[in-house]
């Protein structure tokens, strides 16, 4: 897999707004057909990365391509990709059903009878104006748009806010079957974190403005452990470790350490009566981008 | 799915646990990859690395546009690894919380041996 040419490429890509940075520096490249998580806090830069793929912005420095080539006002490009934003707004008096019967104009891979069976399965009402459907129905009138798209880059972000779980759980069912059965190139941006834990392949975990990680979920997950115990031993097990988080309660403390512990590590940990227990997907990506100091939310500053 | 470790080698584990309690038979044919990613909810990348360890460890076999089998002899074979995983994982806890419990080695045996009656008589009486 690792021979094929990336789908998306990113090079020292920046955006300033006025005196913000909103990414700094930031670089990576996907590989196609892989499921890709793009995590971080409010205003980490997510949704600025993800315009700036679609070539709804424009880099203050560096570049980002997708097929080997610049997005921005790029046909060929933006054809083969679907961008589902939870901010998507419709012209007034505009159906559901308009948006569904006007797919097949921007996204060329449209499937209508795979998008008929989504509204059904979502339960979304066709002749409602759009304005006027629930948070919930908004977002799955743009869940379906992303996956009857069937567009070989699909970029999600934040594609469920206001959908119910059994909703949530039937775009997690759907995209996976859709996927196997199709596989394309999916970006997801989400704060649901341990919902789709499971399903991505890759993840890029975004905190102010920069790339914290890149790397396959699998080298992730188990890449750090809770370590409990009276805070004395726990701090002379923890010395020359990374430690991402440290809890204190009393005398006792939990430390959460970065790196796989080896097998000589567990012993000593047991032998110094140290509890270990792993750390959630979720946990690790709160601990890691709880380090730094916060910033005002750079989203309300950018957008609305 | 347990967070702590990879989950293509949990998918791997409970694939072996199938053949162990026999719900899947050697030369018998094992799910798709993508009915393994649909069942646990996995991207299918990943349940593919489940099953590719399998097939690296000669558990199961691949026949060309049919899928995937459960290789003969794999029953053995997992038997006889998961033994020696066994003393690592269960028996050298076990005797570490004796330990710290201060249950003496002479009690430990005993502790089993009386287990195992016990074991046995709820097994003889649910017959």
């Amino acid at each position: 897999m690792n021979t094929q040419t990336p789908v998306i490429q990113v090079d020292g890509l920046s955006r300033t707004y006025r005196d913000v940075a909103a990414l700094k520096d930031v670089s990576f490249t996907l590989e196609p057909n892989i499921i890709c998580g793009l995590l971080g806090r409010n205003g980490a830069g997510k949704t600025t990365l993800m315009r700036m793929l679609t070539g709804q912005d424009f880099p203050s420095a560096g570049s980002a391509r997708v097929f080997g080539q610049d997005p921005v006002e790029n046909s060929a490009v933006l054809q083969q990709m679907c961008f589902i934003s939870e901010s998507t707004r419709y012209p007034e008096g505009f159906q559901a059903r308009h948006v569904l019967t006007g797919a097949p104009w921007f996204y060329a891979n449209w499937d209508a009878a795979f998008a008929d069976e989504l509204v059904g399965k979502f339960r979304l009402p066709l002749k409602r104006e759009v304005r006027k459907l629930s948070r919930g129905q908004q977002s799955a009138l743009g869940v379906i748009v992303g996956l009857a798209g069937r567009a070989p880059v699909t970029i999600f972000d934040e594609p469920y806010l206001g959908l119910d779980a059994v909703a949530r759980h039937t775009f997690y069912d759907t995209l996976l079957a859709d996927y196997a059965e199709q596989p394309r190139t999916i970006l997801l941006s989400t704060h649901l974190i341990d919902e789709v834990s499971n399903l991505l392949e890759h993840v890029l975990v975004l905190d102010e403005g920069r790339l914290l990680l890149d790397q396959s979920a699998d080298s992730l997950r188990g890449s750090a452990s809770a370590v409990a115990g009276r805070a004395g031993d726990v701090d002379s097990f923890a010395e020359g470790r990374q430690v991402l988080h440290r809890d204190t309660l009393g005398g006792l403390a939990t430390v959460t350490i970065s790196g796989r512990l080896t097998s000589a590590d567990r012993v000593a940990a047991a032998a110094a009566n140290l509890e270990i227990a792993p750390v959630s997907f979720q946990q690790l990506i709160v601990d890691l981008t709880t380090q730094s100091t916060p910033q005002p939310s750079l989203a309300s500053v950018v957008y609305e | 799915m347990d967070e702590g470790r990879p989950i293509f080698q949990q998918i791997a584990e409970r694939v072996e646990n199938d053949i162990l309690s026999g719900a899947l038979v050697e030369e018998g044919q094992v799910p798709s990859t993508n009915e393994f990613a649909m069942f646990y909810r996995i991207n299918p990348a990943t349940a593919g690395k489940g099953v590719n360890l399998l097939v690296e460890q000669g558990i199961l076999y691949k026949r060309r546009g049919i899928g995937m089998f459960v290789a003969a002899g794999a029953r053995e074979r997992i038997t006889a690894r998961r033994r020696e995983q066994f003393v690592l994982e269960y028996v050298a806890p076990m005797l570490a919380e004796a330990a710290s419990l201060g249950i003496a080695p002479g009690q430990l045996t005993q502790l089993i041996d009386t287990q195992l009656i016990e074991s046995q008589l709820t097994e003889k009486e649910t017959r």
